[in-house]
This record gives structure tokens, C-alpha cells and sequence, in this order.
């Protein structure tokens, strides 16, 4: 019999804990498989952060680091300083991206950190409940904007791959997402271009995937991936944002 | 070695550098920015790396990721700083990470001022941030001091992967004096096999982490850390006692106030008052045996804690000395440094109490 598919080595055989209709184990093996790929998984440090994702340390088969609530660039920063030649990257969600860890995502970016950063956003805060993200759409219900987030009283949803494409520092940003086959694949090739940009040296890199939540968001799998496709992408238009340092 | 004059600030840094650290983060707040300046200018050129965080916040969760890569790596602080970067301490204990915090005290609470204080030992000593965890904490009094416990203290949190703080003041790291270095002697360390330095498979992966859901693992790391505190208050136990030989009345001093103490010892004599000094130079682990043997000593009538602080030392003197004696506290604080003479006219009323 023909092999025609194998599980990347970069994951462990560790259960993913993610509901059902989560697009984390998508992401999760795209990135490893690029890791693989690019034959630089024995010289990869992955930092893993809080939120839905916080156990990725249990499921990237590399050395791994878990950080505070917002500090994963902080961390990775500390690693690559320390092993100049080590392929680094942090795995955030959009609370812990966008929201606490603000500070940290800008200056990582803004003084070129070689590292790779995983940015998941799902409009939503998911291991906590169901909680308002700072990625959260306008008119979206969650247990703290239970009347749907209005911009008069919580703001407007923040765009961080074009906010952070400002800056000097920053080799390439790309928001992709996870929602059906071709944008799978479509993923999966930004996520590469990113890690190459830090093996050639070229700057900080960051991937946005736009994610599904289907318990927080109260639908079902098919649903989830439908709203994402209507509501997430006019609000987060897919695309590279910066490629090869020039906005 | 000939000896070289040194500020307190740019000696820690020089200190750290000779004990193989060669890489520091941190943020600026005086008093203590010769510090990172000094780091800022000398570690390049030893192909180390100085970085100025965005923030305290920042800086101190650099100094985790660093470490877990297996670095000797350095932050300091002053005070306000300090609380910033709690979070991250708790971490670091909680990852078992060892690195070396330097907190060049200032007046509190809030912004406070910028004159030198000892108003964090609570935080110092008693966990900062959130959990049961322990850091070293090493009190210099004097520039000499402060390098050689700077120097022991990075192989103190490589022997026990474990945080360790040098708690000084605005006095210490503002001054100079006469050093010498190179007289550091050397623990045998255990390797660091625990780094995230890229898993080639010829080890258990590395996770750097203190997340532990099941609570009886959690509880199990905590016995676990517990074992580790216990074993480093039977080993690493610094203090330093002064005149204590026939003293009437006992001071109990750290730091820069230990220094003023010195002096009040010799105007106390002269006026016929046997004073003599225990001088915590760990203030956790806590020397808690030489105030109990002290504290049992006839010719001991009463303890005095002087503190540049409204009382916070004074609360483990009391627990030491257990009721066996009385216990008074002087302080100053805000950035007040107290005279010799009133610390004098304190004594004198204890021993006019006595009388």
C-alpha cells in the first residue's frame, strides 16, 4: 500500500484538548508542517501563551517556552537574543496578542526581533468563556457585551497585521484564514514566507489566521465557518500587509 | 588584585559581568540607571547582549526567556519597577528559572521619591507576586559586599534554579568606595539540561513552564519547590554579628543602615551602653537562629530593629526572638536616613526603660 499522508513529526501524539469545530488544530499543523518542511524543527524554540492555546507546548515537538498572559514576544525576544541561529516563534491568541500583550507585540516588531509570531484571532476570548476581545466585531454578543459591542461604549475591533505593518521593523505580515481547503493552503504558504523572512534574517514576522470559536460563538461547526467567511474577512481583508520590509 | 574606585551601581554591573553574565534587559528609573548604562556599554564588547525593554514588564519576562535558553542573564530595577516586574518574578520561581534581580531601593509607596529606603522588604521577602514561592535575597552593606554577593549569587540561582535578589538602596548604588575583585570562590554547578536550546532528541524536550491544571500535580511542585527552600534556609544562611558578646541591647540592621548602626555601637560605648548588632546579610532565608541564641543570652536585656522603613524586618526579629525579649523598632523613611545621634537617643530610652 502507498503512504499517501503522514502526520507531521513536529506534533506530538498528545490529544489536542480544542472543542470540537476549533480551527487551532488546523493552525496547529500547518505551522509544524512548514517546520518540518523548512528542515528546522532541531533548531526551533516555540513560545506558547495564554489562552485556548496555552497547552501548544504539549503538542509542537520542539523545545518550548510558556509565557505570561501577553508576554510571548518578550520571552521569544529573550530566547533569540540568546541563540542568534535558533528558528523562534510564539503562538498567541487575539486576547493575549491584542489586547494585554500590546507593548510586547509592538516592540518586538518594531525592533525587527527575528522571531515568527502565530497571530490567532477568533474575535473572541475562548478559554476564559466567551468574553469581548479587543478583535471582537461591532454588534457581536459575548458574555461582556452581551447586547452586542458597540463602538460608543467598548471601541472598535483593532487590525493589528495593518497596525503593525507601520513599522520599520517588520519583514512580513500576512492575514490568512483557516475556513475552507483553498485558504488552508493559501495559510499554509504565508505561514512559510514568514518563516523564512526570519531565517533570512530580514526582520519580524507575523501570520494573522482568522479562526473559528463555535462554543463561544454559540454555532455550529458549519456555521462558524460560515460567519467567519461573512462577518471576520470584510472586517479583516485577507493578504500580505508587508512583504520584504516595504509596506 | 589592586583595588579600584567604584560606584555601588556600576560595580553590581562590573560584578555580574565577572560572574559570566552577558545578558541583561531592563528599563530606566533612577536610582539605578548606572546600571543598565554600564551593561549598555560593556557588553557588546564582549559579545553579550544589552537590551532595553519597552518596559519593566517586558524586560523581566526577556529575563525568563533568556534563562530557560540557558543564559546568565541580569535585570534591574528601583522600587516602582520592581512591583512591574512581579508578575514575571512569580514565573521565574514558578519555572524554576535562575537569574539574578537587582532592586536599588527608593522611597514608597506609589511613585515615592528617589532617596534611598528599605520600605520593600516586605515585598522582598514575603512574595511579591502571587503563589508560595521564595526568593534569595542578599542585603549588602557596603560596594565591596555587594560585588562578592552579587558574584556568589548567580551561582546561588544556578545551584538551585531559583531567583536570586540583591536588595540594595539609593545610598549603596550612589556612592563609592574601594573594591576588589576576583575573590569570588566558585560553586560546582550542576549543568543546565533543562534549556530550550533546539531539541535534536538526544534528551527529554525542554518545556519552560509553572502551568500545572491538575491540582495534585500543582501541589506536588509545591512540595517539590518547598524541599528546594527548606534545603536553601539550611545552607545559605548569611549573617553577620557585631559586638554581640556581652551587648545589653541588640540592634538588628541590614543595608546601608547597618553601616550607621556601626557608629551608633561606638557612641553608645562611650556613653557606658553595651550595644552590639546582627546584620541579616540574607534576609530570606532569614538568619532566625542567631537571634534565638542571642535572644537566650542572660546579658541580653532588649532588641532594637532600625529600619529605613516604618516597620517591616522588625515583624521577623519579633518572630525570632519569640517573646523571649522585648522588641522595639526605630525607622525613617520617605528617603530619610537616620542620624547616628537619634538612633543614640532611641538606646538610651530603651536603657533608661531597663533601669
Amino acid at each position: 500500500m502507498t503512504k499517501v499522508y503522514e502526520k507531521t513529526s513536529m506534533l506530538t501524539d498528545k490529544p489536542f484538548h480544542y472543542c470540537p469545530g476549533c480551527t487551532h488544530g488546523i493552525i496547529h499543523k500547518l505551522v509544524a508542517e512548514v517546520i518540518q518542511e523548512l528542515g528546522v524543527a532541531e533548531k526551533t524554540i516555540g513560545v506558547a501563551s495564554v489562552g485556548c492555546s496555552v497547552f501548544s507546548y504539549d503538542y509542537f515537538n520542539c523545545d518550548m517556552q510558556q509565557a505570561s498572559h501577553g508576554r510571548a514576544p518578550a520571552v521569544a525576544t529573550g530566547i533569540k537574543r540568546v541563540h542568534p541561529d535558533s528558528v523562534v516563534f510564539t503562538y498567541q491568541g487575539d486576547g493575549d496578542l491584542a489586547s494585554i500583550g500590546t507593548a510586547e507585540i509592538v516592540h518586538a516588531a518594531t525592533r525587527g526581533e527575528k522571531i515568527t509570531t502565530i497571530f490567532v484571532n477568533n474575535a473572541i476570548y475562548g478559554m476564559t468563556g466567551g468574553q469581548m476581545a479587543p478583535t471582537t466585531l461591532l454588534g457581536q454578543k459575548t458574555t461582556t457585551s452581551p447586547n452586542g459591542r458597540s463602538a460608543e461604549a467598548n471601541g472598535y475591533p483593532i487590525r493589528v497585521s495593518e497596525m503593525l505593518a507601520t513599522l520599520n521593523g517588520v519583514a512580513y505580515i500576512e492575514r490568512v484564514s483557516v475556513h475552507d481547503i483553498k485558504h488552508i493552503i493559501q495559510a499554509k504558504k504565508a505561514i512559510r514566507k514568514a518563516f523564512e523572512a526570519q531565517l533570512s534574517r530580514k526582520g519580524f514576522s507575523l501570520i494573522e489566521v482568522l479562526s473559528t470559536c463555535s462554543t463561544n460563538w454559540g454555532m455550529t461547526p458549519i456555521e462558524s465557518l460560515q460567519w467567519l467567511q461573512d462577518e471576520m474577512i470584510p472586517y479583516y481583508p485577507l493578504g500580505i500587509k508587508k512583504e520584504d520590509g516595504a509596506v | 588584585m589592586a583595588k579600584v574606585l567604584m560606584k555601588g551601581n556600576e560595580a553590581i554591573a562590573e560584578a555580574a559581568i565577572q560572574a559570566g553574565c552577558r545578558f541583561f534587559f531592563g528599563y530606566p528609573i533612577t536610582p539605578q540607571n548606572e546600571i543598565p548604562a554600564y551593561m549598555a556599554k560593556m557588553l557588546p564588547k564582549i559579545g553579550g547582549c544589552f537590551l532595553q525593554a519597552e518596559s519593566e514588564v517586558a524586560a523581566i519576562n526577556m529575563v525568563y526567556g533568556a534563562s530557560g535558553a540557558g543564559a546568565r542573564v541580569m535585570t534591574s530595577s528601583s522600587s516602582p519597577g520592581i512591583s512591574l516586574k512581579q508578575e514575571g518574578i512569580s514565573y521565574i520561581a514558578g519555572a524554576e528559572l535562575p537569574c539574578v534581580i537587582v532592586n536599588i531601593v527608593r522611597g514608597g509607596p506609589g511613585l515615592g521619591g528617589i532617596q534611598p529606603a528599605q520600605s520593600d522588604y516586605f515585598q522582598s521577602t514575603k512574595g511579591g507576586g502571587h503563589g508560595d514561592y521564595r526568593l534569595v535575597v542578599l542585603a549588602p552593606s557596603t560596594i565591596q559586599e555587594a560585588v562578592d554577593l552579587v558574584m556568589d549569587g548567580f551561582d546561588i540561582a544556578d545551584q538551585y534554579r531559583n531567583p536570586v535578589l540583591i536588595l540594595g538602596d539609593g545610598m549603596l548604588g550612589q556612592m563609592m568606595e574601594p573594591i576588589e575583585f576576583g575573590q569570588h570562590r566558585k560553586r560546582v554547578l550542576p549543568e543546565k539540561t533543562w534549556a530550550t536550546t533546539g531539541w535534536k532528541g538526544d534528551r527529554p524536550r525542554s518545556i519552560i513552564n509553572s502551568l500545572f491544571i491538575d491540582p495534585q500535580e500543582l501541589e506536588n511542585h509545591n512540595f517539590a519547590l518547598q524541599k528546594k527552600y527548606d534545603e536553601i534556609m539550611q545552607h545559605e544562611v548569611k549573617v553577620e554579628c557585631y559586638h554581640c558578646e556581652d551587648a545589653e541591647i541588640i540592634v538588628a540592621a541590614y543595608g546601608t543602615t547597618a553601616r550607621i548602626i556601626k557608629n551608633v555601637i561606638e557612641l553608645a560605648k562611650n556613653e557606658g551602653i553595651k550595644v552590639g548588632m546582627i546584620r541579616p546579610i540574607t534576609l530570606w532565608p532569614f538568619p532566625t537562629e542567631t537571634f534565638v541564641q542571642v535572644a537566650d543570652q542572660e546579658y541580653v536585656k532588649a532588641f532594637l530593629s532600625v529600619e529605613m522603613s516604618m516597620g517591616q524586618m522588625v515583624e521577623d526579629v519579633k518572630l525570632s526572638v519569640n517573646g523571649k525579649k522585648p522588641v522595639y523598632f526605630s525607622g525613617r523613611t520617605g528617603g530619610m536616613v537616620p542620624t547616628p545621634r537619634e538612633i543614640l537617643a532611641v538606646i538610651k530610652s530603651i536603657k533608661g526603660g531597663m533601669e
